[in-house]
């Protein structure tokens, strides 16, 4: 037993430090080349500029509470829309701190159930299609717009499920405020 | 219930039987220790590990030596990312700063990544630096699951051999499965995830100033290559602290589809191997029957009861499902399939969070975990899981009969029966011991966020989850205390190794036996009376134990909804 563990030393331990050099640095550092070399964008976390500033990250839900934008849904990352404290609100469904949250952001009827919930991660990027209508009288009233330029916006930002199954439709808040910032400053 | 969601359902299980034999093919060559076509970039790399490892990959080892040299690898690897996390402030690649993490939280880490467990007490994003994630983390992410083929290989071996002293080179195993499966997998799957938007830099964050002025700082680091591995080698832990509900973790509806099968994919293909390692498919596809049943049972369940929502919401005028910690991109169905399928298999990835489902749609993903994760279940520990419980499966049907009982070939006697009771016995023991202890116990009681049965559910999948391996949580829970970092700990070092001793013994007792051919009065193992029969087993040994602990939690839990009770 014990010269069994003796002849064992060397192959654990040689092992772990080969195993540790291959997966823990050269894996992860050719990946980082490949990726820096073939997908930069991405690679880097999707981020969009506008007048050569970083706005944020097409995949990264922002906080929003001016009327003059569109609002993605409540966030449990820190204090809303943290990316550095990705987290959901983990209240169970029996909860009264998540029954009076809801209750104080519920304004009428017909609200959206995503408008309402806090995300998995509270970065979600994305409302559904129902939750971006709902807003658009507050957008278009808070802007001076009409409303049909906005449901044409709201249409072209909506994204259909992959070949009708995969995914939901939705529409990312980001890109349909930008493209809404970009409608207004047009004469 | 949408028509979509069930589709999406359907396709992923078509898909899934469509892997299961060439990954069950690719798996045998590993098996038998064929040449590949890999191996001539990698035959190399093997060879040289071998000789500055000192490793002469042709000398077999008998059980007992398997077991304790693969314990002895195991616990050099614990001690290696132990000192990782302690050492974090001192170790480059770590440009915020981040403090080294303390004995009882590096412990418990190091045991969770060792036993393929991946529970998080900590949140990734803020406590961990990109060095600790790469070389204290990811390497775990791939031995971990070599070290739970490698045992599945063995007890393979000990079925298909005969009168044979040895049941493999636990070296030359868990080297081969890592360069030739997990590896180049993990490698073409992380640059897909690049593609699809995954992060994969060593910076560690980027400021953004939002469309209202705020300032936002976005994490970021080398996600990619940690996610591809953590998925197919169903560790599940993730980058971040929301897991595959992050946006970099899992961008897309299609990376959600590749994340879940993924999951499932050396699993399906291991039940396939084994069948080919006894020389008859046939037991695969009765193996995978019976798994299967299970798998859409839990999968409608937990899809009825998320599509019905919360009525206590419902009477707020909030219509539809429970989006409560769902993701938009996923919706529903993406996210109640993903539920089941982490638990099903040992992964504990997840992309919504558990903690919020409804009673019943969550008591799925716990009573899985429960079962043992050997619904398709995790790399090898599926698959030898579920075989203990083929074992009890014959063992009935012999007394039933009055015959000694025959699996593919071996009889069944007084010693493999023992040894799986014991392994099975491990996961219960664990599971409801650890959670009473916590839920009489002031530092147990101080870690529930949610009130109410909720609260008890929350301890409960704790234990459940570290017992089983499985990393997932409802992580409402403060686990970052000293009591459940230790309790933790001990649970998954328990569900690993506890189960992994004995069945390597199986392995070995196996190995030794005459092949016994079969008879006309043997019991067919691959017939629908066999596939009922495994299913009734799974549920009444596996599943009966846990029953009042989740009348307890999640039943409770459903009736106080249904009345409108709060807590």
């Amino acid at each position: 037993m014990l010269s069994d563990l003796r002849t064992a030393l060397r192959p654990a331990l040689a092992l772990t430090l080969l195993f540790a050099l291959l997966l823990g640095i050269l894996y992860p550092l050719g990946l980082t080349g490949i990726g820096q070399a073939l997908f930069p964008r991405q690679a880097n976390g999707s981020l969009i500029e506008r007048d050569g500033q970083v706005v944020g990250s097409t995949l990264i839900g922002q906080r929003f509470v001016s009327p003059r934008y569109f609002h993605g849904r409540p966030s449990a990352a820190g204090s809303g829309y943290d990316a550095l404290a990705s987290s959901g609100s983990n209240l169970g469904p029996t909860s009264k701190a998540l029954v009076e949250r809801i209750k104080a952001d519920v304004s009428g009827s017909g609200v959206p159930a995503d408008l309402v919930t806090t995300s998995g991660s509270g970065l979600d990027p994305h409302i559904s299609p129902a939750a971006a209508r709902f807003q658009i009288v507050r957008i278009a009233e808070a802007r001076g717009l009409a409303t049909a330029e906005m449901e044409a916006l709201v249409a072209a930002h909506t994204e259909a499920p992959l070949a009708g199954i995969i995914g939901e439709p939705r529409v990312n808040v980001l890109a349909l405020n930008l493209a809404l910032d970009q409608a207004s400053s047009q004469p | 219930m949408t028509y979509q969601g069930w589709a999406l359902i359907a396709l992923f299980v078509g898909l899934l039987l469509a892997l299961a034999k060439p990954m069950g093919l690719w798996l045998f060559a590993l098996y038998e220790g064929r040449r590949t076509p890999l191996h001539r970039i990698l035959g190399p790399v093997e060879n040289g590990f071998y000789r500055l490892a000192g490793i002469d990959p042709s000398t077999e080892q008998g059980w007992r030596r398997y077991a304790l040299h693969l314990i002895l690898f195991n616990l050099a690897l614990l001690l290696f990312t132990y000192a990782v996390l302690r050492l974090q402030d001192v170790l480059p690649l770590n440009p915020r700063g981040l403090a080294a993490l303390g004995p009882d939280g590096a412990m418990n880490t190091a045991i969770s990544f060792t036993s393929n467990t991946n529970w998080q007490w900590y949140s990734g994003e803020v406590a961990l630096s990109n060095l600790s994630q790469m070389l204290g983390l990811a390497i775990h992410n791939f031995l971990s699951a070599a070290t739970g083929i490698a045992v599945a290989f063995a007890l393979f071996r000990g079925f298909a051999r005969r009168e044979a002293a040895t049941v493999g080179n636990v070296w030359a195993d868990i080297t081969r499965i890592t360069l030739y499966l997990l590896l180049p997998i993990a490698f073409v799957y992380a640059v897909y995830l690049i593609a699809s938007g995954v992060p994969q830099t060593l910076a560690a964050s980027v400021d953004a100033v939002t469309l209202e002025g705020a300032k936002q700082t976005i994490a970021l680091g080398p996600v990619a290559s940690q996610e591809a591995i953590k998925m197919l080698g169903t560790n599940g832990g993730g980058f971040f602290n929301a897991n595959s509900a992050h946006p970099f973790e899992n961008p897309g509806a299609l990376t959600n589809l590749v994340q879940m099968l993924s999951i499932f994919a050396i699993g399906v293909g291991l039940t396939w191997t084994f069948g080919k390692a006894v020389g008859n498919t046939r037991q695969s596809w009765a193996i995978l029957a019976a798994m299967l049943v299970l798998f859409v049972a839990g999968v409608s369940i937990t899809y009825w009861q998320e599509a019905a929502g919360n009525p206590i919401l419902h009477g707020l005028g909030i219509s539809g499902g429970n989006m409560e910690g769902k993701e938009v991109r996923f919706g529903i169905a993406a996210s109640a399939l993903f539920a089941v399928v982490t638990t099903a298999a040992s992964c504990g990835a997840v992309n919504a969070m558990h903690d919020s489902f409804t009673p019943l749609g969550g008591l799925i993903p716990l009573f899985n975990m429960q079962l043992g994760e050997v619904v398709v279940g995790g790399v090898g520990a599926g698959i030898y899981g579920f075989l203990l419980f083929a074992l009890l499966a014959v063992f009935v049907a012999g007394l039933m009969v009055g015959r000694t009982p025959e699996y593919v070939g071996k009889k069944i006697e007084a010693r493999e029966v023992k040894l799986a009771v014991l392994a099975i016995a491990v996961l219960p023991l664990a599971i409801l011991g650890l959670t009473a202890l916590s839920a009489v116990n002031t530092a147990g009681l101080a870690g529930p966020l949610n009130k109410g049965p909720h609260g008890f559910s929350e301890i409960l999948y704790a234990f459940t989850s570290a017992a089983g391996n499985n990393g997932s949580a409802f992580a409402g829970l403060t686990a970052g205390t000293p009591w459940y970092n230790a309790l933790l700990g001990i649970a998954m070092w328990l569900g690993r190794f506890f189960v992994i001793v004995p069945v390597l013994a199986i392995a070995g007792s196996l190995a030794a036996k005459k092949y016994t051919p079969a008879t006309a009065g043997s019991f067919p193992t691959t017939g629908a009376l066999w596939i009922g029969l495994l299913v009734g087993i799974i549920l009444i040994v596996g599943g009966l134990t846990f029953l009042p602990s989740l009348v307890l939690g999640p039943v409770a839990d459903h009736v106080a909804m249904l009345r409108g009770d709060l807590f």
